[in-house]
Protein backbone atom coordinates (compact mmCIF):
# COMPACT_ATOMS: atom_id res chain seq x y z
CA UNK A 1 0.00 0.00 0.00
CA UNK A 2 2.81 2.24 0.48
CA UNK A 3 3.90 2.93 -2.59
CA UNK A 4 0.21 3.40 -3.77
CA UNK A 5 -0.56 6.01 -1.52
CA UNK A 6 2.76 7.73 -2.73
CA UNK A 7 1.42 8.20 -6.02
CA UNK A 8 -1.95 8.70 -5.07
CA UNK A 9 -1.97 10.80 -1.73
CA UNK A 10 -1.54 14.50 -1.89
CA UNK A 11 -1.86 15.98 1.53
CA UNK A 12 0.35 13.64 3.34
CA UNK A 13 2.04 15.73 6.26
CA UNK A 14 -0.06 16.77 9.65
CA UNK A 15 -2.87 14.48 9.16
CA UNK A 16 -1.95 10.90 9.74
CA UNK A 17 -3.68 7.68 8.74
CA UNK A 18 -4.47 7.85 4.85
CA UNK A 19 -3.11 4.30 4.27
CA UNK A 20 -4.78 2.28 6.80
CA UNK A 21 -7.70 3.95 6.40
CA UNK A 22 -8.08 3.71 2.63
CA UNK A 23 -6.76 0.48 2.89
CA UNK A 24 -9.24 -1.08 5.22
CA UNK A 25 -11.98 1.14 3.55
CA UNK A 26 -10.69 -0.40 0.21
CA UNK A 27 -10.73 -4.05 1.40
CA UNK A 28 -14.21 -3.95 3.55
CA UNK A 29 -15.88 -2.01 0.18
CA UNK A 30 -14.19 -5.05 -1.82
CA UNK A 31 -15.35 -7.96 0.67
CA UNK A 32 -18.87 -6.86 1.14
CA UNK A 33 -19.88 -4.97 -2.12
CA UNK A 34 -17.50 -5.33 -5.07
CA UNK A 35 -16.79 -9.25 -4.84
CA UNK A 36 -20.10 -10.28 -4.31
CA UNK A 37 -21.63 -8.27 -6.77
CA UNK A 38 -18.42 -9.36 -9.36
CA UNK A 39 -19.63 -13.18 -8.35
CA UNK A 40 -22.89 -12.38 -10.01
CA UNK A 41 -21.35 -11.53 -13.03
CA UNK A 42 -18.74 -14.42 -13.35
CA UNK A 43 -22.10 -16.61 -12.30
CA UNK A 44 -23.63 -15.73 -15.65
CA UNK A 45 -20.60 -17.10 -17.35
CA UNK A 46 -21.57 -20.67 -16.95
CA UNK A 47 -24.25 -20.24 -19.30
CA UNK A 48 -23.47 -20.76 -22.65
CA UNK A 49 -24.41 -17.01 -24.63
CA UNK A 50 -27.19 -19.05 -26.65
CA UNK A 51 -28.33 -19.89 -22.81
CA UNK A 52 -28.05 -16.62 -21.59
CA UNK A 53 -30.09 -15.17 -24.20
CA UNK A 54 -32.57 -18.03 -24.34
CA UNK A 55 -33.17 -17.21 -20.52
CA UNK A 56 -33.75 -13.27 -20.83
CA UNK A 57 -36.00 -13.87 -23.67
CA UNK A 58 -38.04 -16.43 -22.27
CA UNK A 59 -41.71 -15.36 -22.67
CA UNK A 60 -41.67 -15.52 -18.64
CA UNK A 61 -38.71 -13.66 -18.04
CA UNK A 62 -39.25 -10.93 -20.17
CA UNK A 63 -43.24 -10.52 -18.95
CA UNK A 64 -41.89 -9.85 -15.69
CA UNK A 65 -38.62 -7.25 -17.08
CA UNK A 66 -41.05 -5.35 -19.12
CA UNK A 67 -43.58 -5.18 -16.14
CA UNK A 68 -41.54 -4.15 -13.75
CA UNK A 69 -39.43 -1.69 -15.64
CA UNK A 70 -43.09 -0.56 -17.48
CA UNK A 71 -44.68 -0.08 -13.92
CA UNK A 72 -41.69 1.69 -12.57
CA UNK A 73 -41.79 3.96 -15.13
CA UNK A 74 -45.50 4.54 -15.02
CA UNK A 75 -45.18 5.12 -10.93
CA UNK A 76 -42.18 7.55 -11.28
CA UNK A 77 -44.56 9.03 -13.71
CA UNK A 78 -47.37 9.58 -11.36
CA UNK A 79 -45.03 10.77 -8.70
CA UNK A 80 -43.87 13.58 -11.30
CA UNK A 81 -48.22 14.70 -10.71
CA UNK A 82 -48.26 13.93 -6.81
CA UNK A 83 -44.48 14.98 -5.68
CA UNK A 84 -44.53 18.24 -7.05
CA UNK A 85 -47.87 19.10 -5.89
CA UNK A 86 -47.59 17.94 -2.20
CA UNK A 87 -44.08 20.29 -2.60
CA UNK A 88 -45.88 23.23 -3.63
CA UNK A 89 -48.41 23.06 -0.84
CA UNK A 90 -45.49 22.78 1.92
CA UNK A 91 -43.46 25.14 0.55
CA UNK A 92 -45.89 27.96 -0.89
CA UNK A 93 -48.69 27.74 1.87
CA UNK A 94 -49.61 28.47 5.03
CA UNK A 95 -52.25 26.03 6.56
CA UNK A 96 -53.07 24.40 9.71
CA UNK A 97 -51.37 20.82 9.95
CA UNK A 98 -48.68 21.93 7.31
CA UNK A 99 -45.94 20.57 9.48
CA UNK A 100 -47.72 16.94 9.83
CA UNK A 101 -48.41 17.05 6.57
CA UNK A 102 -44.18 17.40 5.88
CA UNK A 103 -43.85 14.69 8.15
CA UNK A 104 -46.35 12.32 6.66
CA UNK A 105 -44.32 12.52 3.40
CA UNK A 106 -41.10 10.83 5.13
CA UNK A 107 -43.52 7.54 6.11
CA UNK A 108 -42.78 5.23 3.20
CA UNK A 109 -39.39 5.93 3.47
CA UNK A 110 -39.07 4.90 7.10
CA UNK A 111 -41.94 1.74 6.75
CA UNK A 112 -40.53 -1.67 6.38
CA UNK A 113 -42.07 -3.09 2.58
CA UNK A 114 -43.36 -5.97 4.21
CA UNK A 115 -45.82 -3.76 6.99
CA UNK A 116 -46.33 -1.44 3.63
CA UNK A 117 -47.07 -4.49 1.19
CA UNK A 118 -49.58 -6.72 3.59
CA UNK A 119 -51.32 -2.87 4.73
CA UNK A 120 -51.34 -2.16 1.14
CA UNK A 121 -53.07 -5.36 0.05
CA UNK A 122 -55.17 -5.34 3.15
CA UNK A 123 -56.93 -1.99 2.09
CA UNK A 124 -57.03 -2.28 -2.01
CA UNK A 125 -58.44 -6.16 -1.50
CA UNK A 126 -61.78 -6.92 -2.61
CA UNK A 127 -62.63 -6.88 1.60
CA UNK A 128 -60.57 -3.22 2.21
CA UNK A 129 -61.44 -0.46 2.97
CA UNK A 130 -61.03 0.78 -0.48
CA UNK A 131 -61.04 -2.12 -2.50
CA UNK A 132 -64.66 -2.31 -1.20
CA UNK A 133 -64.99 1.34 -3.12
CA UNK A 134 -63.41 0.66 -6.17
CA UNK A 135 -65.05 -2.53 -6.36
CA UNK A 136 -68.04 -1.00 -6.93
CA UNK A 137 -66.90 0.65 -9.91
CA UNK A 138 -65.90 -2.55 -11.12
CA UNK A 139 -61.96 -1.59 -10.86
CA UNK A 140 -59.83 -4.74 -9.46
CA UNK A 141 -56.36 -3.47 -7.61
CA UNK A 142 -55.04 -5.72 -5.44
CA UNK A 143 -53.78 -8.96 -7.28
CA UNK A 144 -53.29 -7.26 -10.68
CA UNK A 145 -50.71 -5.22 -12.15
CA UNK A 146 -52.83 -1.51 -10.85
CA UNK A 147 -51.99 -3.07 -7.29
CA UNK A 148 -48.23 -3.23 -8.19
CA UNK A 149 -48.67 0.29 -9.59
CA UNK A 150 -49.89 1.97 -6.02
CA UNK A 151 -47.01 -0.49 -4.18
CA UNK A 152 -44.59 1.70 -6.29
CA UNK A 153 -46.40 5.19 -6.10
CA UNK A 154 -46.30 4.51 -2.56
CA UNK A 155 -42.52 4.15 -2.04
CA UNK A 156 -41.27 6.38 -4.88
CA UNK A 157 -43.01 9.78 -3.64
CA UNK A 158 -40.99 10.86 -0.98
CA UNK A 159 -37.96 10.79 -3.59
CA UNK A 160 -39.36 13.20 -5.78
CA UNK A 161 -40.79 15.51 -2.87
CA UNK A 162 -37.73 15.21 -0.93
CA UNK A 163 -35.53 16.42 -3.85
CA UNK A 164 -38.45 18.87 -5.16
CA UNK A 165 -39.08 20.91 -2.11
CA UNK A 166 -35.72 22.34 -1.19
CA UNK A 167 -35.42 23.76 -5.10
CA UNK A 168 -38.69 25.59 -4.52
CA UNK A 169 -37.76 26.79 -1.39
CA UNK A 170 -34.65 28.61 -2.35
CA UNK A 171 -36.46 30.16 -6.05
CA UNK A 172 -35.42 33.71 -6.25
CA UNK A 173 -38.79 35.82 -5.31
CA UNK A 174 -37.48 38.49 -7.61
CA UNK A 175 -37.71 36.51 -10.41
CA UNK A 176 -41.17 35.49 -10.10
CA UNK A 177 -42.26 39.13 -9.11
CA UNK A 178 -40.24 40.78 -12.51
CA UNK A 179 -42.28 38.08 -14.27
CA UNK A 180 -45.47 39.27 -12.73
CA UNK A 181 -44.95 43.04 -13.02
CA UNK A 182 -44.07 42.25 -16.80
CA UNK A 183 -47.29 41.32 -17.36
CA UNK A 184 -46.97 37.44 -16.86
CA UNK A 185 -50.28 35.64 -15.73
CA UNK A 186 -49.55 33.31 -12.55
CA UNK A 187 -49.64 30.41 -14.60
CA UNK A 188 -47.28 31.83 -17.22
CA UNK A 189 -44.89 32.85 -14.52
CA UNK A 190 -44.88 29.28 -12.81
CA UNK A 191 -44.63 27.66 -16.62
CA UNK A 192 -41.73 29.97 -17.28
CA UNK A 193 -39.71 30.69 -14.12
CA UNK A 194 -40.56 27.94 -12.03
CA UNK A 195 -40.83 24.98 -13.85
CA UNK A 196 -37.38 25.15 -15.36
CA UNK A 197 -36.02 26.22 -12.21
CA UNK A 198 -37.04 22.55 -10.65
CA UNK A 199 -36.78 20.65 -13.60
CA UNK A 200 -33.43 19.20 -12.96
CA UNK A 201 -34.84 17.93 -9.37
CA UNK A 202 -37.95 16.92 -11.12
CA UNK A 203 -35.42 14.66 -13.45
CA UNK A 204 -33.44 13.75 -9.93
CA UNK A 205 -36.62 12.55 -8.43
CA UNK A 206 -37.96 10.80 -11.59
CA UNK A 207 -34.70 8.71 -11.54
CA UNK A 208 -34.61 7.97 -7.44
CA UNK A 209 -37.98 6.80 -7.71
CA UNK A 210 -37.64 4.43 -10.82
CA UNK A 211 -34.59 2.93 -9.45
CA UNK A 212 -35.89 2.17 -6.69
CA UNK A 213 -39.49 0.97 -8.06
CA UNK A 214 -37.55 -1.10 -10.15
CA UNK A 215 -35.81 -3.44 -7.39
CA UNK A 216 -38.35 -2.96 -5.08
CA UNK A 217 -39.87 -6.36 -3.92
CA UNK A 218 -41.27 -6.13 -0.16
CA UNK A 219 -44.12 -3.95 -0.25
CA UNK A 220 -44.67 -5.37 -3.98
CA UNK A 221 -44.82 -9.34 -3.36
CA UNK A 222 -47.83 -9.23 -1.41
CA UNK A 223 -50.14 -6.80 -3.22
CA UNK A 224 -49.19 -8.53 -6.68
CA UNK A 225 -51.11 -12.08 -6.70
CA UNK A 226 -47.69 -12.90 -8.21
CA UNK A 227 -49.20 -14.49 -11.47
CA UNK A 228 -46.47 -15.68 -13.88
CA UNK A 229 -46.93 -14.05 -17.02
CA UNK A 230 -49.39 -11.23 -15.60
CA UNK A 231 -48.35 -10.36 -12.48
CA UNK A 232 -44.61 -11.66 -11.30
CA UNK A 233 -42.26 -8.70 -11.20
CA UNK A 234 -38.47 -9.82 -12.13
CA UNK A 235 -37.18 -9.74 -8.25
CA UNK A 236 -40.14 -12.47 -7.58
CA UNK A 237 -38.68 -14.54 -10.83
CA UNK A 238 -35.22 -14.33 -9.17
CA UNK A 239 -36.25 -15.09 -6.25
CA UNK A 240 -38.30 -18.20 -7.71
CA UNK A 241 -34.96 -19.67 -10.02
CA UNK A 242 -33.65 -19.67 -6.52
CA UNK A 243 -35.66 -21.49 -4.76
CA UNK A 244 -35.44 -24.11 -7.91
CA UNK A 245 -31.74 -24.09 -7.62
CA UNK A 246 -31.30 -22.54 -11.12
CA UNK A 247 -28.39 -20.23 -9.72
CA UNK A 248 -27.15 -18.93 -13.14
CA UNK A 249 -30.56 -17.94 -14.49
CA UNK A 250 -31.38 -16.19 -11.41
CA UNK A 251 -28.10 -14.44 -12.36
CA UNK A 252 -28.70 -13.85 -15.66
CA UNK A 253 -32.17 -12.05 -14.99
CA UNK A 254 -29.88 -9.80 -12.30
CA UNK A 255 -27.37 -9.06 -14.57
CA UNK A 256 -30.11 -7.77 -17.05
CA UNK A 257 -32.00 -5.74 -14.37
CA UNK A 258 -28.74 -4.50 -13.06
CA UNK A 259 -26.75 -3.31 -16.58
CA UNK A 260 -31.05 -2.16 -17.70
CA UNK A 261 -31.08 0.12 -14.60
CA UNK A 262 -27.38 1.89 -14.67
CA UNK A 263 -28.10 2.51 -18.62
CA UNK A 264 -31.01 4.10 -17.65
CA UNK A 265 -29.48 5.89 -14.70
CA UNK A 266 -27.07 7.26 -16.62
CA UNK A 267 -29.10 8.58 -19.89
CA UNK A 268 -31.35 10.44 -17.19
CA UNK A 269 -28.20 11.77 -15.76
CA UNK A 270 -27.28 13.49 -19.35
CA UNK A 271 -30.85 14.73 -19.52
CA UNK A 272 -30.24 16.45 -16.00
CA UNK A 273 -26.94 18.02 -17.11
CA UNK A 274 -28.30 19.27 -20.05
CA UNK A 275 -31.59 20.89 -18.89
CA UNK A 276 -29.07 22.07 -16.06
CA UNK A 277 -27.03 23.78 -18.50
CA UNK A 278 -30.14 24.98 -20.65
CA UNK A 279 -31.67 26.70 -17.77
CA UNK A 280 -28.21 27.65 -16.04
CA UNK A 281 -29.02 26.48 -13.30
CA UNK A 282 -25.22 24.44 -12.84
CA UNK A 283 -22.53 26.07 -10.59
CA UNK B 1 -38.08 42.74 -2.70
CA UNK B 2 -41.73 43.52 -1.10
CA UNK B 3 -41.29 41.90 1.91
CA UNK B 4 -44.22 39.48 2.08
CA UNK B 5 -42.58 36.98 0.23
CA UNK B 6 -40.36 36.58 2.97
CA UNK B 7 -42.59 36.09 5.47
CA UNK B 8 -43.91 33.72 3.40
CA UNK B 9 -40.51 31.78 3.35
CA UNK B 10 -39.90 32.01 6.63
CA UNK B 11 -43.18 30.07 7.66
CA UNK B 12 -42.34 27.43 4.41
CA UNK B 13 -39.04 26.54 6.24
CA UNK B 14 -38.78 25.43 9.64
CA UNK B 15 -35.34 24.12 10.28
CA UNK B 16 -33.87 27.64 8.65
CA UNK B 17 -36.57 29.87 9.99
CA UNK B 18 -35.09 30.45 13.34
CA UNK B 19 -31.83 31.30 11.30
CA UNK B 20 -33.53 34.40 9.84
CA UNK B 21 -34.91 37.62 10.99
CA UNK B 22 -38.33 37.18 12.44
CA UNK B 23 -40.65 39.64 9.99
CA UNK B 24 -42.19 42.52 11.67
CA UNK B 25 -45.95 42.01 12.82
CA UNK B 26 -47.90 44.22 10.25
CA UNK B 27 -46.00 41.82 7.58
CA UNK B 28 -48.68 39.02 8.45
CA UNK B 29 -51.22 41.15 8.84
CA UNK B 30 -51.42 42.77 5.07
CA UNK B 31 -51.66 38.83 3.88
CA UNK B 32 -54.66 38.77 5.81
CA UNK B 33 -56.08 41.92 3.79
CA UNK B 34 -55.79 39.64 1.23
CA UNK B 35 -53.34 41.52 -0.75
CA UNK B 36 -52.79 39.77 -4.30
CA UNK B 37 -48.65 39.82 -4.94
CA UNK B 38 -46.52 38.08 -7.89
CA UNK B 39 -45.89 34.84 -5.64
CA UNK B 40 -48.90 34.09 -4.19
CA UNK B 41 -51.77 31.89 -6.19
CA UNK B 42 -55.63 32.44 -5.93
CA UNK B 43 -57.28 31.40 -3.08
CA UNK B 44 -58.91 28.57 -5.44
CA UNK B 45 -55.81 27.73 -5.74
CA UNK B 46 -54.71 27.41 -2.77
CA UNK B 47 -57.24 25.41 -1.94
CA UNK B 48 -57.46 23.10 -4.61
CA UNK B 49 -53.81 22.52 -3.87
CA UNK B 50 -53.68 21.87 -0.20
CA UNK B 51 -56.79 19.92 -0.03
CA UNK B 52 -55.54 17.74 -3.15
CA UNK B 53 -52.05 17.27 -1.27
CA UNK B 54 -54.20 15.49 2.10
CA UNK B 55 -56.23 13.84 0.17
CA UNK B 56 -53.67 12.36 -1.92
CA UNK B 57 -51.00 11.62 1.28
CA UNK B 58 -54.19 10.54 3.43
CA UNK B 59 -55.14 8.20 1.16
CA UNK B 60 -51.93 6.86 -0.25
CA UNK B 61 -49.68 6.79 2.92
CA UNK B 62 -51.74 7.78 6.30
CA UNK B 63 -54.72 5.10 5.58
CA UNK B 64 -52.06 2.05 5.38
CA UNK B 65 -50.81 3.12 8.72
CA UNK B 66 -53.86 3.29 10.01
CA UNK B 67 -54.97 -0.14 8.87
CA UNK B 68 -51.62 -1.60 10.09
CA UNK B 69 -53.29 -1.01 13.87
CA UNK B 70 -56.71 -1.25 13.47
CA UNK B 71 -56.09 -4.92 12.06
CA UNK B 72 -53.44 -5.08 14.56
CA UNK B 73 -56.48 -4.99 17.48
CA UNK B 74 -59.25 -6.48 15.48
CA UNK B 75 -59.87 -9.25 17.88
CA UNK B 76 -58.67 -7.02 21.03
CA UNK B 77 -55.86 -6.16 23.19
CA UNK B 78 -55.37 -9.71 24.77
CA UNK B 79 -54.99 -10.78 21.45
CA UNK B 80 -52.65 -8.71 20.13
CA UNK B 81 -49.96 -9.08 23.10
CA UNK B 82 -50.36 -12.94 22.94
CA UNK B 83 -49.46 -12.33 19.39
CA UNK B 84 -46.25 -10.61 20.56
CA UNK B 85 -45.88 -12.94 23.24
CA UNK B 86 -45.76 -16.10 21.38
CA UNK B 87 -42.36 -17.68 21.57
CA UNK B 88 -41.77 -17.40 17.47
CA UNK B 89 -42.57 -13.79 17.67
CA UNK B 90 -40.13 -13.18 20.30
CA UNK B 91 -36.90 -15.05 18.61
CA UNK B 92 -37.62 -12.96 15.70
CA UNK B 93 -37.37 -10.00 17.49
CA UNK B 94 -34.68 -10.85 19.19
CA UNK B 95 -32.97 -12.02 15.74
CA UNK B 96 -33.78 -8.41 14.44
CA UNK B 97 -31.83 -7.21 17.58
CA UNK B 98 -28.88 -8.90 17.07
CA UNK B 99 -28.78 -8.36 13.30
CA UNK B 100 -29.35 -4.89 13.25
CA UNK B 101 -27.09 -4.69 16.36
CA UNK B 102 -24.10 -5.33 14.03
CA UNK B 103 -24.53 -3.89 11.06
CA UNK B 104 -24.67 -0.86 13.26
CA UNK B 105 -21.26 -1.63 15.10
CA UNK B 106 -19.91 -2.23 11.52
CA UNK B 107 -21.26 0.46 9.56
CA UNK B 108 -19.96 3.19 12.52
CA UNK B 109 -16.89 1.54 12.56
CA UNK B 110 -16.17 1.11 8.93
CA UNK B 111 -18.10 4.51 8.12
CA UNK B 112 -15.90 6.37 10.27
CA UNK B 113 -12.98 5.31 8.97
CA UNK B 114 -13.81 5.85 5.43
CA UNK B 115 -15.05 9.17 6.05
CA UNK B 116 -11.72 9.48 7.83
CA UNK B 117 -9.93 8.50 4.43
CA UNK B 118 -12.27 10.37 2.09
CA UNK B 119 -13.07 13.50 3.57
CA UNK B 120 -9.68 14.27 5.38
CA UNK B 121 -7.40 13.59 1.98
CA UNK B 122 -7.38 14.26 -1.27
CA UNK B 123 -6.97 11.26 -3.69
CA UNK B 124 -7.12 10.12 -7.19
CA UNK B 125 -10.33 8.33 -7.90
CA UNK B 126 -12.41 9.81 -4.75
CA UNK B 127 -15.20 10.19 -6.96
CA UNK B 128 -15.18 6.93 -8.13
CA UNK B 129 -15.03 5.47 -4.54
CA UNK B 130 -18.05 7.44 -3.31
CA UNK B 131 -19.85 5.84 -6.50
CA UNK B 132 -19.10 2.78 -5.40
CA UNK B 133 -19.65 3.40 -1.73
CA UNK B 134 -23.73 4.82 -2.70
CA UNK B 135 -23.67 1.58 -5.38
CA UNK B 136 -26.08 -0.50 -2.98
CA UNK B 137 -28.39 2.16 -2.77
CA UNK B 138 -29.25 0.98 -6.93
CA UNK B 139 -29.00 -2.43 -6.08
CA UNK B 140 -32.28 -4.53 -5.36
CA UNK B 141 -32.59 -5.64 -2.01
CA UNK B 142 -32.89 -9.23 -3.72
CA UNK B 143 -30.09 -8.79 -5.36
CA UNK B 144 -28.17 -8.29 -2.63
CA UNK B 145 -29.46 -11.75 -0.96
CA UNK B 146 -28.77 -13.60 -4.41
CA UNK B 147 -25.01 -12.42 -4.11
CA UNK B 148 -24.62 -14.24 -1.08
CA UNK B 149 -26.24 -17.36 -1.97
CA UNK B 150 -24.28 -17.64 -4.98
CA UNK B 151 -21.04 -17.05 -3.10
CA UNK B 152 -22.04 -19.11 0.07
CA UNK B 153 -24.74 -21.27 -1.02
CA UNK B 154 -24.61 -25.35 -1.19
CA UNK B 155 -24.18 -24.66 -5.04
CA UNK B 156 -22.12 -21.53 -4.65
CA UNK B 157 -18.76 -20.66 -5.13
CA UNK B 158 -17.56 -21.67 -1.43
CA UNK B 159 -20.86 -23.61 -0.86
CA UNK B 160 -18.50 -27.15 -0.83
CA UNK B 161 -15.79 -25.90 1.47
CA UNK B 162 -18.04 -24.24 3.86
CA UNK B 163 -20.46 -27.27 4.28
CA UNK B 164 -16.82 -29.69 3.88
CA UNK B 165 -15.54 -27.50 7.45
CA UNK B 166 -19.25 -27.62 8.84
CA UNK B 167 -20.08 -23.59 8.44
CA UNK B 168 -23.17 -22.13 7.73
CA UNK B 169 -23.76 -18.76 6.56
CA UNK B 170 -26.94 -19.07 3.99
CA UNK B 171 -29.58 -19.89 5.78
CA UNK B 172 -28.26 -18.74 8.61
CA UNK B 173 -27.40 -15.73 11.26
CA UNK B 174 -23.90 -14.60 8.94
CA UNK B 175 -25.94 -14.81 5.65
CA UNK B 176 -28.37 -12.30 7.04
CA UNK B 177 -25.66 -9.96 8.62
CA UNK B 178 -24.21 -9.95 5.30
CA UNK B 179 -27.07 -9.06 3.52
CA UNK B 180 -28.04 -6.86 5.66
CA UNK B 181 -24.65 -4.63 5.94
CA UNK B 182 -24.81 -4.59 2.00
CA UNK B 183 -28.34 -2.77 1.61
CA UNK B 184 -27.12 -0.82 4.63
CA UNK B 185 -23.35 0.63 3.51
CA UNK B 186 -24.14 3.68 2.07
CA UNK B 187 -26.53 4.80 5.44
CA UNK B 188 -23.66 6.36 7.67
CA UNK B 189 -20.76 7.18 5.97
CA UNK B 190 -22.73 9.72 3.23
CA UNK B 191 -23.69 11.27 6.37
CA UNK B 192 -20.24 11.50 7.33
CA UNK B 193 -18.39 12.79 4.64
CA UNK B 194 -19.97 15.83 3.46
CA UNK B 195 -19.94 17.24 6.98
CA UNK B 196 -16.23 16.12 7.53
CA UNK B 197 -15.12 17.59 4.19
CA UNK B 198 -16.94 21.12 5.30
CA UNK B 199 -15.20 21.20 8.34
CA UNK B 200 -11.32 20.68 7.21
CA UNK B 201 -8.38 19.39 8.91
CA UNK B 202 -7.66 22.65 10.87
CA UNK B 203 -9.06 21.38 14.25
CA UNK B 204 -6.95 18.44 13.63
CA UNK B 205 -3.89 19.76 12.57
CA UNK B 206 -3.84 22.25 15.59
CA UNK B 207 -4.33 19.16 18.12
CA UNK B 208 -1.78 17.17 16.26
CA UNK B 209 0.97 20.26 16.53
CA UNK B 210 0.13 20.53 19.90
CA UNK B 211 1.27 17.18 20.59
CA UNK B 212 -1.68 14.99 20.73
CA UNK B 213 -1.57 11.49 18.61
CA UNK B 214 -3.55 10.56 15.84
CA UNK B 215 -6.00 7.99 16.96
CA UNK B 216 -6.80 11.15 20.20
CA UNK B 217 -6.86 13.61 17.37
CA UNK B 218 -9.70 11.59 15.91
CA UNK B 219 -11.60 11.04 19.57
CA UNK B 220 -11.08 13.85 21.04
CA UNK B 221 -11.71 16.20 17.91
CA UNK B 222 -13.39 14.44 15.24
CA UNK B 223 -15.94 12.78 16.52
CA UNK B 224 -17.14 15.49 19.00
CA UNK B 225 -17.63 17.33 15.28
CA UNK B 226 -19.44 14.56 13.83
CA UNK B 227 -21.64 13.58 16.61
CA UNK B 228 -25.20 14.43 15.64
CA UNK B 229 -24.76 13.60 12.25
CA UNK B 230 -22.97 9.59 12.70
CA UNK B 231 -26.73 9.42 15.54
CA UNK B 232 -28.54 10.44 12.15
CA UNK B 233 -26.59 7.93 10.15
CA UNK B 234 -26.99 5.44 12.35
CA UNK B 235 -31.12 6.17 13.11
CA UNK B 236 -31.28 5.71 9.30
CA UNK B 237 -29.38 2.58 9.27
CA UNK B 238 -31.40 1.31 12.43
CA UNK B 239 -34.55 1.18 10.16
CA UNK B 240 -33.43 0.04 7.29
CA UNK B 241 -31.32 -2.75 9.04
CA UNK B 242 -34.55 -3.33 11.14
CA UNK B 243 -37.37 -3.27 8.21
CA UNK B 244 -34.88 -4.95 5.76
CA UNK B 245 -36.99 -7.32 3.56
CA UNK B 246 -35.89 -8.59 0.32
CA UNK B 247 -32.23 -8.87 0.92
CA UNK B 248 -32.81 -10.92 4.09
CA UNK B 249 -35.60 -13.35 2.99
CA UNK B 250 -33.54 -14.54 0.02
CA UNK B 251 -31.10 -15.48 2.75
CA UNK B 252 -32.39 -16.52 5.64
CA UNK B 253 -34.49 -19.72 4.62
CA UNK B 254 -37.00 -18.82 7.04
CA UNK B 255 -36.90 -21.05 9.55
CA UNK B 256 -39.57 -20.28 12.43
CA UNK B 257 -38.22 -19.62 15.42
CA UNK B 258 -34.46 -19.70 14.32
CA UNK B 259 -33.73 -17.15 10.89
CA UNK B 260 -36.56 -15.23 10.91
CA UNK B 261 -36.44 -11.87 11.69
CA UNK B 262 -39.37 -9.77 12.30
CA UNK B 263 -39.87 -8.61 8.96
CA UNK B 264 -39.93 -12.32 7.52
CA UNK B 265 -42.34 -13.33 10.15
CA UNK B 266 -44.33 -10.55 8.95
CA UNK B 267 -44.63 -13.10 5.89
CA UNK B 268 -45.13 -15.92 7.27
CA UNK B 269 -47.89 -15.01 9.68
CA UNK B 270 -49.44 -13.49 6.87
CA UNK B 271 -49.54 -16.08 4.43
CA UNK B 272 -50.45 -18.66 6.69
CA UNK B 273 -53.99 -16.40 7.03
CA UNK B 274 -52.99 -15.46 10.85
CA UNK B 275 -53.56 -12.06 9.61
CA UNK B 276 -54.00 -10.62 13.41
CA UNK B 277 -51.03 -11.66 14.75
CA UNK B 278 -49.02 -10.63 10.96
CA UNK B 279 -50.22 -7.07 12.15
CA UNK B 280 -49.53 -7.56 15.48
CA UNK B 281 -45.69 -7.83 14.90
CA UNK B 282 -46.06 -5.68 11.54
CA UNK B 283 -47.63 -2.55 14.02
CA UNK B 284 -44.56 -2.65 16.11
CA UNK B 285 -42.31 -1.96 13.21
CA UNK B 286 -44.86 0.39 12.36
CA UNK B 287 -43.98 1.98 15.97
CA UNK B 288 -40.73 1.76 15.05
CA UNK B 289 -40.46 3.70 11.67
CA UNK B 290 -42.81 6.74 13.60
CA UNK B 291 -40.35 6.75 16.91
CA UNK B 292 -37.19 6.98 13.91
CA UNK B 293 -39.22 10.03 12.13
CA UNK B 294 -39.38 11.85 15.63
CA UNK B 295 -36.19 11.46 16.56
CA UNK B 296 -34.86 12.19 13.03
CA UNK B 297 -37.00 15.45 12.99
CA UNK B 298 -34.57 16.52 16.69
CA UNK B 299 -31.31 15.26 15.34
CA UNK B 300 -32.37 17.88 11.97
CA UNK B 301 -32.53 20.64 14.33
CA UNK B 302 -29.28 19.68 16.15
CA UNK B 303 -27.43 19.37 12.41
CA UNK B 304 -28.24 22.69 11.33
CA UNK B 305 -26.35 23.74 14.53
CA UNK B 306 -23.93 21.78 13.57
Amino acid sequence: MGSLVGILGYRRGAIPGFGITLGTTLMWLGLIVLIPLAALFLKTTELSFEQFIAVITSRRTQHALMLSFGLSFAAALANLVFGPMVAWALVRYHFPGRRLLDAIVDIPFALPTAVAGIALTTLYAESGWIGRVLASFGIKVAFTPLGILVALIFIGLPFVVRTVQPVLEEIDGELEEAAASLGAGRWMTVRRIVFPTILPALLTGFTLAFARAVGEYGSVIFIAGNLPNYSEIAPLLIVIRLQEFRYADAAAIAVVMLIASFLFLFVINGLQRWSELRTGTRQ
Amino acid sequence: MSTMPVAYRNQAMPIAASKRPASAPGVVKQQTFGRVDARSDPAWVRMLVIASAAIFLGLFIVLPLVCVFTQAFAKGVDAYFAAIRNPDTLSAIQLTLIVAAISLVANVVFGLIGAWAIAKFEFVGKNLLITLIELPFSVSPVIAGLVFVLLFGLQGYFGSWLVAHNIKIIFALPGIVLATIFVTFPFVIRELIPLMQQQGTEEEEAALSLGASGLKTFFRVTLPNVKWALLYGVLLCNARAMGEFGAVSVVSGHVRGETNTMPLHVEVLYDSYQFQAAFAVASLLALLALVTLVIKAVLETRLMEE
